[in-house]
């Protein structure tokens, strides 16, 4: 494929197949052909976690196109699939594969949220399903040469990247010392228990300390972390988690919110920091001519309160679906606390709040 | 100006337009809550059919002679599908709703030398919002052409079968310089600064269009160069042809009202409605003959509701009328032939200035109507 893809890649046959793409023409012979693009056939799905009353937890391996670049442990990636009523969504997933190389199959593990579309469509889904993807994104990742002491602190759906991080340590048969610090609400929930154990008691230096904390477990605290490590501070910490962990975790290290800049902390949400805009003042949607009172929530969570049904992906800032023109007013990006003024501007709707009167072209 | 009056239509009163767009919001909802799987499949079927054409007809240029025909029958298809039921749909956001971004109107650009994002803002905007309002939507003879009785009649306007018939055969090209608006350039009403990045985007896409299909295609068949130029040129005239004819039977032929500025002042949607409504053509035919037309057939329902999937304006068809029937508005439809030979008399008929008289001429029951509704 590789004279063919340089081949398809050329600026003479984009010439040629101007103004569609290759691609459009590629994907009519066979789906999996592909000169720019990067899909996937669902090739298998097993399920981690299937408990009677709980989301279903499920690990997907895919086989990608050859355009797939591989991706690195921690990373994730933004998947498009076509529900039934022909609607395509997109969503991001954690890659849970130890890594791959481009064209390799890789994994994606995720929980079917009751109100997630899309992940409980892909629980569901059978083998020969097609998904168009995004290359592997993010930087969380392990850095080229990995630290003597790891450690990761991860809690609920957290635990995916750090799983596959863990996962390519292991294969890199990283002689240092590893700390796996995981919460969960109960051993039932525990995604990757088999695997984890395997882990601790193979010898390799890694600590896996698993929280169950509707049984008996004690939440995260600073002082039970310096129990464990008593140098915490000094250990290169991968966290992910929700909220409230993260938090947490972020005030032991002596952190602030939204900035770990000089610390040996790096932070991976899976859900954005609840907005922390200020109410007051007018939101107003100009394409549909709806308006509503300022209620410090993201533009987008606003615009839905409002009946509007504007577009969305990841809702967490990285994936560029709900990007909408603010025509004028100022917001602030929840993720890195900046605000803007300047008028007829992009912005993502899932991590902006108004500040005061703002109009957006939703 | 062809005003409600002239065009034999009665003027609804406030209540009543209220009622008539009420009725017509309502066919739009029904039809939004219907979208799903079959449109999808159709749209994706008419894109695969497309493809195939247009890599038949460039295949078939290496047959020499006998496949030369064939091969300009291919393309020629292929870039009317495109340009019509794929491109100029998909680009009024018909499938945006589908959230596949091959098949979206921010994403999608088409085979002809107009770019996508210059072409929206003139149609989508300016001729769908503005419809058939003199001095506001640039669509009534796109700037060259006298096609309204409000259009003073200059003597530049002796040429206008002329320059029908010259835009008809560079239609492609028309439709890229139209969103220059050289004539507002000209009149001083516009600025060469205000056209510059317009101006750039029709260069790029004019350079790639013209050196795939006169350049690159006909150098890939060797010797054949010159019979497979002469092919592309042939196809970009046949849809160029095409397209003009069906484009122009949707809002000049006789019976097709124009509207005033003041008319359309703080407008309701109903009058919207009624506007879209008068201001438009359809044009009866089969089932192929509507694909053939991006269903522009339907000029009627696609103005009314410009981004529903133009595969539903046949289904839709029939509700209209029926409203129409009721509320006593003309339904303007009638064969390719009788609406292209009406459009081909306005052409030739406005080159000349208007007889005096001839704008107020009504008939008295017509009066009538009018006197009842105001």
């Amino acid at each position: 494929m590789s004279i063919t893809g340089t081949l398809l890649r050329s600026r003479a046959v984009a010439a040629l197949a101007s103004p569609h793409g290759v691609d459009r023409y590629l994907e009519l012979v066979n789906p999996m052909w592909a000169a720019h693009e990067v899909r996937a056939r669902l090739v298998d799905v097993h399920r981690e976690i299937d408990v009677p009353g709980e989301p279903v937890v499920a690990t997907l391996t895919f086989q990608p196109t050859t355009t797939w670049r591989g991706h690195r442990p921690g990373q994730y990636v933004q998947l498009s699939v076509d529900l039934p009523g022909a609607r395509r969504l997109t969503r991001c997933f954690t890659l849970s594969s130890a890594g791959s190389r481009p064209g390799e199959r890789f994994t994606i593990t995720l929980r079917a949220n009751p109100e997630g579309e899309v992940s409980r469509f892909l629980v569901e889904a059978r083998p020969g399903q097609l998904v168009h993807l995004s290359q592997a994104e993010g930087d969380f990742v392990l850095p080229d040469r990995v630290p003597e002491r790891v450690m990761f602190i991860t809690g609920g759906s957290g635990i995916t990247p750090a799983m596959a991080m863990l996962r390519s340590l292991m294969l890199r048969t990283h002689r240092g010392r590893v700390t796996f610090l995981h919460y969960a609400r109960s051993a039932e929930q525990q995604i990757f228990a088999e695997e984890l154990e395997q882990i601790r008691t193979a010898g390799y230096g890694v600590d896996v300390h698993l929280v169950h904390t509707q049984e008996g477990g004690r939440y995260f605290s600073a002082l039970e972390l310096e129990r464990l490590v008593p140098d915490f501070r000094d250990i290169d910490t991968w966290l992910c988690g929700p909220e409230g962990l993260v938090e947490a975790v972020q005030t032991a290290y002596g952190v602030s919110t939204g900035s770990t800049t000089g610390t040996k902390l790096r932070v991976e949400y899976f859900q954005p920091p609840r907005s922390s805009g200020t109410a007051g003042g007018r939101i107003e949607f100009d394409r549909s001519g709806v308006s509503a009172d300022n209620d410090g929530a993201s533009i987008l969570e606003q615009a839905e309160a409002a009946g509007l049904r504007p577009t969305f992906g990841c809702r967490m800032g990285i994936c560029f679906s709900c990007t909408a023109t603010k025509r004028s007013g100022i917001v602030r990006n929840i993720l890195t606390g900046e605000t803007s003024s300047r008028p007829d501007e992009d912005i993502r709707i899932c991590v902006s709040t108004p500040e005061g009167d703002c109009s957006v072209a939703i | 100006m062809t005003t409600v009056e002239n065009t034999g239509n009665r003027r609804l009163s406030a209540d009543e337009l209220e009622r008539f767009g009420a009725e017509m919001d309502a066919i739009r909802q029904r039809i939004v809550g219907e979208l799903g799987e079959e449109d999808a499949a159709y749209i994706r079927g008419v894109v695969k059919n497309q493809r195939r054409f247009e890599v038949a007809g460039r295949a078939l240029f290496y047959l020499p002679v006998v496949g030369w025909l064939p091969a300009v029958a291919c393309l020629s298809i292929s870039k009317i599908l495109d340009n019509m039921e794929i491109g100029h749909n998909v680009m009024h956001g018909q499938y945006d709703w589908m959230g596949d971004p091959d098949l979206n109107s921010r994403m999608f650009d088409w085979d002809t030398m107009a770019p996508a994002e210059n072409w929206k803002y003139g149609h989508n905007y300016m001729h769908h919002t503005f419809t058939n309002i003199v001095g506001k939507d640039r669509d009534i003879g796109y700037g060259i052409l006298r096609m309204d009785e409000g259009q003073e009649w200059r003597p530049y306007y002796l040429g206008n079968p002329l320059y029908a018939f010259l835009l008809m055969t560079f239609f492609e090209w028309g439709v890229a310089l139209h969103d220059l608006e050289v004539d507002e350039l000209v009149a001083g009403r516009r600025t060469w600064a205000e056209n510059r990045e317009i101006g750039a985007r029709i260069w790029r896409k004019v350079k790639k269009q013209t050196f795939k299909d006169y350049v690159l295609f006909p150098a890939l068949t060797g010797p054949l160069f010159p019979l497979t130029l002469a092919g592309n040129v042939v196809a970009n005239l046949v849809r160029n042809v095409w397209t003009f004819n069906i484009i122009f039977c949707g809002h000049f032929p006789a019976g097709v009202a124009s509207f005033s500025q003041e008319e359309c002042e703080d407008e309701t949607s109903g009058h919207w409605y009624y506007r879209q409504l008068l201001g438009s053509a359809n044009i009866t035919g089969s089932r192929l003959f509507h694909i053939m037309s991006g269903n522009l057939s339907h000029q009627i329902e696609h103005h009314l509701f410009p981004d529903l999937p133009a595969r539903r304006y046949p289904e839709i068809a029939a509700e209209v009328r029926e409203i129409c029937e009721r509320y006593g508005l003309a339904y303007n439809t009638g064969r390719l032939s009788k609406q292209l030979f009406s459009v081909f008399g306005k052409i030739c008929r406005y080159a000349l200035p208007s007889r005096r008289g001839q704008r107020s001429a009504l008939v008295p029951d017509q009066l009538a109507d009018v006197t009842v509704a105001a």
